[in-house]
């Protein structure tokens, strides 16, 4: 698998990090390195295996639907970076 | 050229469980922005979710309801895009095993067209937060007080043809989610929320056309207006040979139009995988059998049964069930004894016309049984004839639960004149003055009796029972 | 008691000195306060010093012991000061992930463990650093700078929990808790000549760790020995309701350190020729093999076994690990936490910006990785690969310990390599990895004890892995292996001394 200079771009724009030039060539050529070591993988045959998502075979586990107090206002502000009047402060979302 | 509409939707209820999807919090409408939080729910790091028994109770007992296949082995995913309203930003979903699959729901349309839609899948899923947008600057205030609150997304087939169809499933939905009692679903809360995604083809043509979504439209009325709209504007673009772009469009209630929403994703892929902080869910033949078993009366037995053991007609029963705060209102007075021809004339006479009259929804009627069957004995005991009836009907209409009828009519003089002593005077009063006319009414003149009956009730101000006037106006007529 | 005195004890030794007052919880929290103070400059392996916090818990202790609380009396680590690995959440304590992103912030709630230590006893004396957000093998990704290895300034201490390993290995720290995703506990133990125990999936709680790739993280013990190993298992481990993936109480290991008795008789262990064979150092080499013999000569039967699946598990875990990891990271977004970037012009930017300026490069790698095995397109050749080549590597250890009770790994190809050679070549960073991965993939025990040294003084470690939820049995393994060998007993001072003595 080739990576190429779009799909560096494509990738850092979902994840929203921002890369100039110069970082974008270093990512493509780190990341281009790994992937291809990465596709060893296709060489097994996995035609036959259910993909694993949980290690163990544990299933249900469910809380009743009981309340509990929430947090006071001031914790869930305290470690945010800007706020106002017990909300966060964001730019503007276009809606 | 014929045209042919194609509509899917995707509608998202909110389950009224009590608290969120993963956290302990309150699902309470309302509160002060960012109290109904916690560290699970607003994504503090390291925290993690847990599931609410209750949400997949209620989802698996709606699955079963929508005649839908449910997945035994089914997981939770997550849904990965960044908003200010998500704060792990990821939305935990299902995708790749949804519980229930492959549903079907039955309607009638308006004009009696019955059809069958089918249901691709339902999954489970969390609710984001609310954006508050500052009125000055140029700023959002993300609120998560709604973070977390539970919801369905049922998917439906394309198989919609007309508006028509769309407000019938609507309706079915909305009826059968209240009548299990797993959602409210009230749209203008917002606790009921449609997505509608339309093309147009050529009758005949084998492919559906090119799309576009609706989102979010929060009325019935909206929503027919906005697949009229969008419809006929597809059409013109393919009358005129443009082509249809596939995209989210948005409906605007005052111009009614519906407008390309600039693309504010900069890339629509969201990366979705099993989420691993969530062991995946099993559903036993013994849960389905135990959630198929507590199901609720739902419409259609409920409108069977009233037929059968109230003899009521099939529109009156249909009318009645058609929704489940309506039929509770009426099973709750006839409960505590009041009759029930007389409970259903009041409910499918008056209270409609009152509905129909100040715009009440079904949902929202706030008739309070134990006043309404108050109501009902003055009625039917005489003490309150029908006409004033309807006045004070009004009321009860009103809904006051700590409303005393019997005060009310008492205060107001209301109550009716049962004396025969009392309404003999009037009646002698009235046909003395009248004489003459008696004697043409006596010559054969018939037309006469009703005047004699109304000059006799506008003296009793209408108080009198009917019955009992007319009895002595004859009475009184023959003796002379 | 003079300070180093009570910094070389074990964690049980200093409990025990502790209840029988011979000093003081007090006292112990300001002996390693004075390790800190001595051994920081060279090692720098905290991030965070939690110097009244400590006393004022300390002394809580102490008046507690005085006055015959008895559930204290009975808790063999009651008093004892501990270090804890930044990612863990600390209530009004700032946690850091060694990130800028996550700037000064301050948690409003403890982790599960952190809840669990308190009830205990144990005294927490300060935050250790860590590559940031646990992606790396060094600690040199660190937002705050490297750690030092302590045995040899000039290399490092292994990682991601470099500052816990180097800190109990400077003897800056009588125990430590860390973290290990792909090997984070056991390699940097390795590297620091101490013990660290990586847990079954699912046995200690996972609320409150800041997550990496979670199905794969796992809190656990770093400590002089494998009893101190245990002993914190007691703490720590058992079912948690706030942690959906915590296994069943019914299901979890449990009574860790009574099962200590070193007794392995009869015991089947595997090596794995691949895991010999493949480039190893001869140290390393000689390491393992010498493991095997003594096991052997405690009475447990050695063989030769096959791990076929060796060169898958590098792809495999960096898949899986790449991908949780962009998804758990998005919430650095900002809007909430630390760090936020200024002069965007909107909310994208924002995001952007403060992503870009606010995590290191290892991290961006990382989430681009990630992002990419998930992105349309992709996913199926690579993360749902990943998952079915997991369920084949869970099944062939499966088929092996079907046969063993445990087997025996390298912790490391190596010996702690010099600050600043990794990181210059990112995929050979990452198939340094090769021996502790699978043991996260597959959710099992994985326990690293000092084995030996190399030619260059530096301390070499050797895995002991057994079947999921055979905790015990791993520990007991390595408590007989110590029973029997001293290299857990060394230490930088301790050595120094010596060869000071031969000197003269």
């Amino acid at each position: 698998m080739q990576i190429t200079k779009e799909l560096v771009g494509y990738v850092a724009e979902l994840s929203r990090i921002e890369l100039d030039e110069a970082q974008t060539e270093k990512m493509q050529q780190e990341l281009g390195a790994i992937v291809e070591y990465m596709d060893i993988l296709s060489t097994l045959d996995t035609t036959e295996t259910e993909p694993l998502s949980h290690i163990f075979a544990i299933t249900n586990v469910m809380r009743e639907d009981e309340v509990r107090p929430s947090a006071d206002n001031e914790d869930i502000m305290k470690n945010l970076p800007e706020t106002e009047d017990g909300m966060p402060v964001v730019p503007r979302t276009i809606d | 050229m014929a045209w042919e509409v194609v509509i899917g939707l995707e509608v998202h209820v909110e389950l009224n469980t009590k608290t969120k999807i993963f956290c302990s919090c309150t699902t309470e409408f309302g509160g002060a922005p960012n109290t109904h939080c916690c560290p699970i729910c607003t994504g503090q790091p390291g925290t993690l979710p847990k599931l609410n028994r209750k949400v997949l109770e209620s989802a698996v007992m709606t699955g079963i309801a929508l005649n839908c296949d449910i997945t035994r082995y089914n997981k939770f995913d997550r849904k990965n895009y960044f908003y200010p309203d998500l704060p792990k930003a990821y939305q935990i979903s299902q995708l790749y095993r949804p519980f229930a699959r492959n549903g079907r729901v039955d309607i009638t349309t308006r004009s009696g067209k019955k059809k069958s839609i089918g249901i691709h899948e339902i999954h489970m899923e969390e609710d984001a937060g609310k954006l508050v947008h500052s009125p000055f600057g140029d700023v959002t205030y993300p609120d998560w007080n709604r973070c977390g609150v539970p919801l369905l997304e049922i998917v439906s087939e394309p198989d919609f043809r007309s508006a028509e169809e769309v407000i019938a499933y609507l309706e079915k939905l909305k009826s059968t989610l209240q009548y299990l009692g797993v959602s409210d679903c009230k749209m203008e809360e917002g606790s009921m929320r449609a997505d509608v995604n339309l093309s147009v083809r050529e009758v005949g043509a084998p492919e559906f056309g090119t799309r576009t979504e609706m989102k979010n439209i929060n009325s019935f009325k909206s929503i027919e207006r906005a697949i009229a709209f969008e419809s006929q504007r597809q059409i013109d673009c393919l009358e005129f040979g443009e082509e249809i772009v596939q995209e989210t469009r948005r409906w605007d209630e005052n111009r009614g139009k519906t407008y390309s929403m600039r693309s504010k994703e900069n890339a629509q892929d969201y990366r979705y995988f099993p989420e691993p902080d969530i062991p995946p869910i099993s559903i036993s033949e013994e849960m389905i059998r135990t959630l198929t078993e507590a199901q609720p009366e739902m419409a259609e037995a409920k409108k069977a049964r009233y037929m059968k053991d109230y003899g009521m007609s099939e529109k009156n029963a249909g009318i009645l069930t058609g929704n489940k705060h309506f039929a509770q209102i009426f099973e709750e007075t006839i409960a505590l004894g009041a009759d029930v021809t007389e409970t259903t004339n009041w409910l499918m006479g008056h209270t409609l016309y009152l509905m129909g009259e100040k715009g009440v929804e079904a949902d929202d009627l706030s008739i309070q049984p134990t006043v309404f069957a108050k109501f009902e004995d003055l009625i039917v005991s005489g003490r309150l004839n029908r006409t004033m009836g309807k006045e004070v009907f009004e009321k009860v209409f009103e809904g006051d639960p700590d409303f005393d009828v019997e005060g009310y009519i008492k205060e107001n003089n209301l109550e009716a004149i049962s004396d025969d002593s009392q309404v003999g005077a009037v009646v002698k009063e009235v046909l003395d003055a009248y004489m003459d006319l008696v004697a043409d009414y006596k010559a054969g003149d018939e037309k006469l009796y009703g005047f004699f009956i109304g000059q006799c009730m506008m003296k009793l101000k209408g108080k009198a029972s009917p019955a009992l006037v007319n009895r002595l106006v004859k009475e009184e007529i023959e003796r002379r | 008691m003079e300070y180093r005195e009570i910094c070389e004890m074990t964690a049980l030794q200093l409990g025990q000195a502790i209840r029988e007052k011979k000093t003081t919880s007090t006292e112990a929290v300001s002996a390693v306060l004075a390790a800190i103070e001595e051994k920081e400059p060279q090692t720098h392996a905290y991030i965070t010093i939690c110097r009244e916090e400590a006393f004022a818990k300390a002394s809580e202790v102490d008046a507690a012991l005085a006055a015959g609380d008895e559930g204290l009396l009975a808790s063999p680590l009651a008093g004892v000061p501990i270090a804890i690995k930044d990612n863990i959440c600390t209530k009004d304590i700032k946690t850091s992930c060694a990130s800028k992103i996550l700037g000064d912030f301050a948690p409003f709630y403890d982790a599960t463990v952190i809840e669990k230590l308190e009830k205990a006893g144990a005294v927490m004396i300060g935050k250790t650093n860590m590559d940031e957000f646990a992606m790396g093998s060094t600690t040199e990704t660190s937002a705050y700078g490297p750690t030092l290895n302590p045995w040899d300034a000039g290399r490092v201490p292994g990682g991601s929990s470099g500052g816990s390993a180097a800190a109990v290995g400077a003897r800056a720290a009588v125990c430590a808790l860390g973290s290990d995703t792909g090997g984070s506990i056991r390699q940097p133990a390795a590297y620091c000549g101490v013990t660290g125990f990586k847990p079954t999936y699912g046995t200690v709680s996972r609320y409150g760790l800041i997550a990496y790739a979670s199905s794969l993280d796992q809190i656990g013990p770093i400590a002089k020995d494998v009893k101190d190993c245990a002993a914190l298992m007691d703490i720590i481990s058992g079912h948690d309701e706030m942690d959906g993936t915590s296994l069943p109480q019914e299901m979890q290991p449990a009574g860790y350190l009574n099962a200590m008795n070193g007794k392995i008789t009869g015991m089947r262990i595997g090596i794995p020729k691949e895991a010999v064979e493949k480039g190893l150092e001869p140290d390393v080499k000689k390491a393992i093999l010498d493991m095997g013999r003594t096991l052997q000569n405690l009475g447990a039967e050695v063989e030769e076994i096959s791990l076929p699946f060796l060169d898958y598990v590098i792809p495999t875990y960096y898949i899986i690990a790449a991908a949780e990891a962009s998804s758990n990271l998005s919430r650095f977004d900002g809007v909430r936490y630390g760090f936020r970037a200024e002069g965007y012009e909107d909310l994208t930017e924002m995001y952007s910006k403060t992503r870009s300026q606010g995590f290191g490069e290892e991290v961006k790698k990382r989430i681009l990785l990630g992002t990419f095995v998930l992105s349309s397109g992709y996913y199926d050749a690579y993360y749902k690969k990943a998952l079915q080549v997991k369920a084949i590597i869970k099944q062939e250890f499966d088929k092996i310990f079907s046969r063993f009770d445990a087997i025996l790994l390298p912790a490391a190809p190596s010996t702690a390599p010099k600050l600043g050679e990794s990181l210059a070549d990112s995929l050979k960073m990452y198939l340094s990895d090769i021996f502790t991965v699978s043991v996260n993939i597959a959710g099992l025990p994985g326990l690293s004890v000092p084995s030996g040294f190399d030619r260059e003084g530096m301390p070499v470690g050797t895995q002991i892995i057994g079947p999921a939820l055979g905790d015990v049995n791993v520990l007991n393994i390595g408590y007989a292996f110590q029973q029997a060998t001293d290299w857990h007993k060394a230490s930088p001072s301790a050595c120094a001394a010596a060869a000071e003595k031969e000197v003269r």
